[in-house]
């Protein structure tokens, strides 16, 4: 099955992204595919790679970078919520691009759950 | 891939529900979902929205934002319509907890009972939730 994810809240803040992590890695454990996370709202600081977590904490952003690089799971950024946010393309960690709100709705339609992490 | 995902994406209808559970103001939830409903337009998609719990405040008639200096973004909901969504549905129980009506709000809409809305998304295909 194809999972996509929609991710709503910031790392560290709140749970939703470690949440979303977790369940990604899960499915494609299972034999499931995570065709793409989209990072809306809040979630858009998920891409900023300048986060420095402290040495014994998780490091959410490299984590979904990994997730990419692993998995080949597209992980998109919206534009509209990013620029509100500050977070540019020269942040963007590896494995982010920054595209629209059509890219949510084109894997809702294309994917055959999509999940969402929020508040 | 994307142009893989373009091609099934224009042939497929797929029931789409968005879940507006908080107030207008406050957090940026109820503004943000709205960007989004208006971009699923585009889509050709079976549309609905749906408003519960403080939700309902979104269509509350005679917001005045000034004083915050937030946008009322209220009357984009009137302008749904043109977008071909028409489908607003809104719980009763979370209207009558807070002392409204639907002749509260700005748009006409569908009051559901909280069995019905429930009933309403398991038909769904694919809901977001704000």
């Amino acid at each position: 099955m194809q999972f996509a994810i929609l991710v709503n809240e910031s790392p560290y803040q709140h749970q939703a992204a470690d949440s979303a992590y977790h369940f990604a890695k899960a499915a494609i454990a299972m034999g499931h595919r995570v065709p793409r996370v989209f990072f809306y709202m809040d979630g858009v600081h998920n891409a900023n790679r300048l986060q420095e977590p402290q040495q014994d904490d998780r490091n959410i952003v490299q984590r979904w970078s990994q997730l990419a690089a692993d998995h080949d799971v597209d992980l998109v950024v919206c534009v509209a919520a990013a620029l509100r946010r500050g977070v540019k393309d020269e942040i963007l960690a590896p494995g982010f691009r920054i595209s629209g709100l059509g890219q949510l709705v084109e894997i809702g339609i294309e994917a055959d759950r999509l999940v969402t992490f929020g508040d | 891939m994307n142009d893989e995902f373009d091609e099934d994406a224009a042939s497929t209808i797929k029931r789409f529900m968005f879940v507006n559970r908080k107030a207008p103001h406050g957090t940026i939830y109820a503004l943000e979902a709205l960007e989004v409903v208006l971009i699923s337009a585009a889509f050709d998609q079976d549309v609905s929205l749906a408003f519960l719990d403080d939700g309902v405040l979104q269509l509350r008639k005679g917001q005045d934002a000034k004083a915050i200096e937030m946008k009322n973004f209220a009357p984009t909901y009137r302008a749904l319509e043109g977008y071909d969504i028409e489908k607003l549905y809104v719980e009763r129980e979370s209207l009558e907890a807070r002392g409204m009506t639907a002749d509260d709000l700005v748009v006409p809409v569908e009051v559901v009972d909280r069995a019905r809305m429930s009933a309403l998304m398991s038909e769904q295909d694919v809901i977001m939730s704000f």
